[in-house]
């Protein structure tokens, strides 16, 4: 059937939609990683002392680490970190009144992405603090956000405008020694987003960050840090899309969480970073330390996310739960395919009495693949009847692909009760024929199958963003049933 | 409405449809009898299209075209409906999001616009009694944990839904206790018109009973052996298969 093989060529050798590379002039700090570098960086960005020492302090202890290579169940080329730039920044340092005022050229990047400031301004209620390479570039809704005495801004912002806030949570949850990448990201972090909730206060919106690697050989060292005070609420989305490179880029991000009493976070992302061609070349290195911590009672943080991009992802969204009756969630969908790999799960830390984790992930592999899921469920002593449910789930498009599930469970107190299961599938001849037989087409057949196996997931998204990661769902796997 | 000359087809290499011949009008309702082994499931799997059914021989046209050239899909969107013997389970898709993409597919393919959410919703309700179908199956997850009355009911709903010119109804009576029975018949004699043709298969003459056939084929070692009238389906029914099979050694 000819019609039938030219939208499947159509689809096979559909480009990465969103590789496009805008013009920008940008100031970079020299090639490679010293002290000089670090201090070029809090320079440029006119840090306070106490954070350049943070940074060298971060750093020193780098030096002494060893990049993690044996346990993940990832292959890679070892990483020169000095041949890497670490800062780069829009030359036009934006100090706007105005969208008029604005880059041109930067304005029309964001459309390209579909998130022109404009329009989000006009339509969508969204706050966005959007982020080109490194430096914050325009923050919106500022104004209606701090009437309620909510703290919505660029970290380099916030560790000028904020600095107790900062200096009191700044690596309280993720400390500058806990990993390889956590540290290198602590000595050269560029920018990145700081959010505060006060006591009481529902934020009113979606709270949401775009993400952009712009600059070839530019690592990306975004820091997040979100603080919802006593009873405070906040859903927070985060979402990306990458220009196309032929080198690997090495992205590196923290994503710090503290919710208070009572307090809730909701963090969703969609990551659609270029995965690199159908051979496995190019692509983005992905190593991000996400953590929570439950520190008051009643507290909860629910991390939602859908990846189904970069060559190859190093991601476990934790919760630490340390407030008694503290809840902790994580919903994940995977998706790898062509050469990407993915080591990605969650670790539950169980500290107080009656606390309570879910997990649910949803692994789908095609093409030459690998999809790991590697999660940590650890019961501590005091953690008197804690409960963890965990469901982790794998769906195999061909036979070249590979789906892997390393579950470490530590229980500590006897009143426990973890659950576990895991399923893995092949996606059927039989689903797709019956779907043909009703007149859908493979790949309408594939979205379908494919968005009912991730339903669990989808659904704990914001509505906005569940219609966009189900498209980027459709987009990853076109053409991929083999 | 469909005309099948001198169909061959093999699986694995092994010939199962040795030569058939049938012909179809148009609101007609064709019943093939035979037994187990006979190749009447082979039949409809090649007249839908499926993946490992290789047709060798012989010729399909289906409302002036040729069948056999059109992908499964296009099959389908042409018209043809084939009820499955053993429904499939698509898990997390509800029954209710699955019709309606698979109704606008068809649409699209002849061209018209989507149906709206109120029109869909009004053409669910309707059809979803006449095999009264609990509107709780509608939104649920295509086949799953339906029981086997279910599913089969749900086959008869979707064709209702989809308005086929063409419906192949495979072994639908198989795990059907008798109220389920009549109440897939009642279904399906109010689906029968002068524009729309059936093909029934049926390994036993209960269900023709109640879906009373204009022709009755039996189907014997890949080939039509005999044809009648539905007298013919109870002649099976009295002697059993073993006279045909002596018939026609």
């Amino acid at each position: 059937m000819p019609e039938e093989n030219e939208i499947l060529d159509e689809h096979l050798s559909g480009e990465y939609k969103y590789g496009f590379v805008s013009n920008i002039e940008s100031e970079k700090a020299p090639i490679g990683l010293s002290e000089d570098t670090i201090r070029f960086i809090s320079q440029k960005k006119n840090e306070p002392e106490w954070m350049l020492e943070w940074r060298l302090k971060a750093f020193r202890h780098w030096l002494t680490m060893k990049e993690p290579t044996h346990w993940p169940h990832l292959t890679y080329p070892n990483i020169d970190f000095q041949q890497i730039y670490y800062y780069a920044a829009p030359k036009q340092k934006p100090q706007y009144n105005s969208l008029d005022e604005v880059d041109p050229e930067l304005l029309r990047t964001f459309e390209k992405l579909g998130i022109s400031l404009d329009e989000q301004k006009r339509l969508s209620g969204i706050a966005v603090d959007a982020v080109i390479d490194s430096v914050s570039v325009k923050t919106t809704f500022r104004e209606k956000l701090s009437e309620m005495g909510i703290i919505f801004c660029s970290f380099s912002e916030a560790v000028r405008e904020y600095p107790d806030l900062v200096k009191q949570y700044l690596g309280s949850v993720v400390p500058p020694a806990d990993n390889f990448y956590a540290a290198l990201n602590s000595a050269v972090f560029s920018d990145g987003s700081f959010c505060y909730i006060p006591k009481g206060v529902r934020c009113p919106m979606e709270l949401s960050t775009y993400f952009r690697i712009n600059e070839a050989n530019t690592g990306q060292f975004e820091r997040t840090l979100l603080i919802a005070d006593e009873g405070a609420y906040v859903s927070y989305l985060e979402g990306c899309t990458a220009p196309m490179r032929d080198e690997n880029q090495l992205h590196a991000a923290v994503v710090e969480l503290v919710a208070l009493k009572d307090a809730e976070i909701k963090y969703s992302t969609v990551q659609n970073w270029y995965p690199g061609n159908k051979e496995g070349k190019g692509g983005i290195y992905n190593f991000v330390t996400k953590r929570g911590i439950c520190l008051g009672d009643y507290s909860k943080i629910s991390w939602t996310q859908v990846e189904t991009g970069s060559a190859v992802t190093w991601k476990y969204p934790s919760c630490i739960l340390k407030g008694n009756y503290s809840i902790g969630e994580f919903y994940s969908v995977a998706v790898t395919n062509n050469y990407q790999q993915a080591d990605t799960g969650t670790k539950m830390i169980h500290i107080g009495k009656n606390t309570k984790s879910t997990i649910v992930s949803k692994g789908i592999s095609a093409g030459f693949s690998n999809n790991s899921y590697r999660g940590l469920v650890a019961i501590q002593k005091g953690a008197e009847n804690a409960r963890n449910y965990t469901q982790c789930d794998s769906l195999l498009m061909s036979d070249k692909c590979g789906a892997h599930t390393f579950p470490y469970i530590e229980v500590k107190n006897k009143t426990a009760k973890v659950e576990h299961e895991a399923t893995t599938s092949k996606i059927g001849e039989d689903q797709l024929f019956y779907c043909n037989q009703r007149g859908i087409n493979n790949e309408k057949a594939i979205a379908l199958i494919v968005n009912g196996y991730c339903k669990e997931v989808l659904n704990q998204l914001p509505m906005e963003f569940a219609v966009e990661a189900q498209k980027l769902l459709e987009v990853s796997l076109e053409g991929s049933v083999g | 409405m469909l005309e099948i000359r001198n169909l061959k087809a093999s699986v694995e290499e092994k010939e199962i449809l040795k030569g058939i011949n049938l012909k179809i009008n148009a609101g007609e309702v064709h019943a093939i009898m035979g037994p187990n082994g006979s190749g009447k499931s082979t039949l409809s799997s090649v007249l839908a299209g499926r993946d490992g059914y290789e047709v060798t021989e012989g010729e399909v046209d289906f409302l002036q075209k040729n069948l056999l050239e059109l992908s499964p899909e296009d099959r389908a969107r042409e018209g043809l409906f084939l009820a499955f013997q053993y429904p499939i389970e698509i898990p997390g898709v509800s029954n209710i999001n699955f019709l309606k993409t698979a109704l606008n597919e068809i649409r699209t393919y002849k061209g018209l616009e989507a149906i709206s959410a109120k029109d869909f919703l009004a053409l669910v309700k309707e059809k979803s009694q006449l095999v009264e179908l609990d509107s709780k199956l509608a939104n649920r997850s295509v086949n799953e944990g339906f029981s086997g009355g279910e599913k089969k009911r749900n086959e008869i709903f979707q064709l209702a839904m989809l308005n086929p010119k063409l419906a192949i109804l495979d072994e639908t009576d198989s795990g059907l206790d008798i109220d389920a029975l009549r109440i897939v018949a009642n279904g399906v004699n109010k689906l029968r018109s002068k524009d729309r043709s059936f093909i029934i298969i049926t390994h036993y003459q209960r269900l023709l009973d109640y879906i009373v056939p204009d022709f009755v084929h039996v189907l014997y070692n890949g080939k039509i052996v005999k044809s009648g009238t539905k007298e013919l389906a109870l002649e099976l029914e009295e002697k059993g298969y073993d006279w045909i099979k002596a018939e026609t050694v």
